[in-house]
């Protein structure tokens, strides 16, 4: 067979136009993304939110002002905001938000290693999906309060007892994000991955991880929920001495009877909660709307 | 347009089949209740030979073109293919949705053993433009039509230089017009490139418009009952009596093949 085939040699005017009907098709059957300017999306997708938080706001206001507990036991929006704003000056705030962010990464980082192992290993291997399997959801499923007793006599009143619970409460679930990923596959991705030559290692690597990633990142997301829920439990009940943390900080603030204070950390609680759960949700749309699957 | 040929010539020289299929049967479920797929089927292909097989459901379509790729074993009889690579394409495409037009392809490249990134990369290039996606490559398989897709999917099949393309149903989905500018694509590609192409189709006016030979199956097991020389000139059109006629006496042959399931 000769090296340069010259396509066109035959019966040149119909292959032209033959092609100018497949470019008449393409461009028929695909649309032009005409996408709204970046500000105007950000916009629409903001002020449903910060309607949301206005409303909030004022329902708790209404509370107040229904006089349904004394005044300084429960306080209104105009009492807190001035103490967070303080607060959020002094700098044992920032060391407490240090370090129980350092917990949150730290605790969520070794979940991730540990569940993306034990979910591998669950994927991999048949005798472990029916031993651990249904185990990892029931796992999932018990609040992980319910391991401070035990974390407690385990390790004592310190790090290492927090860490213990906040990875039983994250590891499960992405570990579930992993096996429920793969388990999912669509089969024909993987026989075109086979007959392109992918076997083993490179079939996981080039298309059943890519193809189980959406999974895994929702697995993430429902993880960080789970590791931050513990994480605040167990700065309550495990206050370790010379430490600040949000937790102990939220605690002190209730045995001080600073109910303004209380209320102040807990919106910076629910405010860290949120802008990282945020973060997941961004990585989540890019890696679905990358694969098709947003609908717009 | 001029394509360069860059696949390694193994055997050019050998002659016999490029597809050497005897006596094969695939039989699956249990010993108690066995599901015969095929039964001894045998079909040769001549090297360069463009053959599609027609059949109604349950002939064991699927069955066969796996086991040609190696994605699936026999459970008696032989297939050779004389150490020819085997490219398959499916019916959906089935391109990875994560990867753009061009990754699709570059990924194929990649795991044929193509290391040079830069090589990968200009490959890619000439094989969109093959298919005419040259402007389409950073776009990924969701934001293309079906007719698109499947031409990244062809595209996808060439990257690996094989010898014999298997085509599974692979413009059954879509709309009658873009079928027929594939039909036009596809006649021209097989013409440029000499690729043995093994094309399986429920439609047998697509199977007259395309093939040299019909090879006509029967199902349950499936099996081969009939074969039909191509003789119209190329190029064909879908809609040309000769193609019509042809069509019409493999679908009353097709029909009877149906009734004799009847119940």
């Amino acid at each position: 067979m000769p090296a340069d085939i010259d396509l066109d040699s035959h019966d040149s005017v119909s292959a032209d136009l033959s092609d100018r009907e497949l470019a008449g098709l393409d461009a028929l059957e695909t649309d032009d993304p005409t996408d709204r300017s970046r500000a105007l999306r950000a916009w629409s997708s903001l002020w449903p939110k910060l309607a949301a938080v206005a409303i909030a706001i004022l329902l708790w206001q209404l509370v107040v002002w229904s006089h349904w507990k004394a005044d300084y036991v429960l306080p209104g929006p105009r009492k807190v905001f001035p103490t967070l704003v303080d607060v959020v000056k002094t700098a044992d705030f920032w060391r407490a938000v240090g370090n129980t962010m350092q917990r949150a990464l730290f605790g969520f980082g070794l979940s991730v290693l540990i569940g993306s192992t034990v979910g591998a290993a669950v994927v991999r291997v048949r005798v472990l999906r029916t031993a651990v399997g249904s185990m990892i959801t029931g796992l999932q499923t018990m609040p992980s309060i319910v391991w401070f007793p035990l974390a407690i006599v385990l390790f004592q009143l310190n790090e290492r007892a927090i860490l213990f619970v906040v990875v039983l409460g994250a590891a499960p679930s992405i570990a579930n994000g992993l096996i429920n990923g793969v388990d999912h596959v669509p089969p024909i991705l993987i026989r075109a991955g086979t007959v392109l030559g992918a076997r083993g290692f490179t079939l996981l690597r080039s298309v059943i991880l890519p193809a189980a990633l959406p999974s895994f990142v929702a697995g993430l997301k429902q993880g960080w929920a789970f590791a931050w829920r513990s994480l605040m439990a167990g700065e309550l009940l495990v206050a370790i001495g010379n430490k600040p943390s949000l937790g102990v900080r939220l605690d002190y603030a209730r045995t001080l009877n600073d109910y303004p204070l209380l209320i102040a950390y807990m919106i910076v609680i629910l405010v860290v909660g949120i802008v990282v759960d945020a973060v997941f949700g961004v990585a989540d749309r890019k890696v679905r709307a990358r694969r098709g699957l947003l609908t717009r | 347009m001029t394509i360069t040929d860059v696949r390694n010539d193994v055997d050019a020289t050998t002659t016999g089949p490029a597809i050497h299929i005897a006596g094969l049967s695939r039989v699956f479920g249990s010993r108690a209740k066995p599901v015969r797929a095929l039964e001894g089927f045998s079909l040769d292909v001549a090297p360069g030979e463009f053959a599609c097989l027609v059949g109604a459901s349950g002939c064991g379509k699927t069955t066969l073109l796996n086991i040609v790729a190696g994605l699936d074993k026999a459970s008696s009889g032989t297939v050779d293919v004389g150490g020819r690579k085997v490219a398959l394409m499916f019916q959906e495409g089935a391109l990875f949705p994560w990867l753009t037009a061009r990754g699709n392809i570059e990924l194929a490249l990649k795991l044929r053993g193509l290391k040079d990134r830069r090589a990968r990369s200009a490959r890619a290039d000439e094989l969109l433009e093959l298919v005419q996606l040259a402007d389409a490559g950073d776009r990924r398989p969701h934001e293309l039509s079906g007719g698109m897709r499947q031409r990244v999917s062809l595209a996808r099949a060439f990257a690996q230089d094989a010898e014999i393309l298997l085509m599974d149903e692979p413009f059954g989905a879509l709309d009658a017009m873009t079928r027929d500018v594939l039909h036009d694509e596809l006649e021209r590609l097989w013409k440029a490139t000499g690729v043995t192409i093994l094309f399986v189709t429920h439609n047998v006016r697509e199977a007259a418009r395309l093939a040299d030979r019909i090879v006509l199956l029967a199902s349950r097991p499936g099996r081969v009952i009939a074969e039909f020389p191509v003789s119209v000139t190329r190029p064909r059109r879908i809609e040309s009596p000769e193609v019509g006629s042809l069509a019409g006496s493999i679908t009353e042959r097709l029909r009877a093949e149906v009734r004799r399931h009847a119940r």
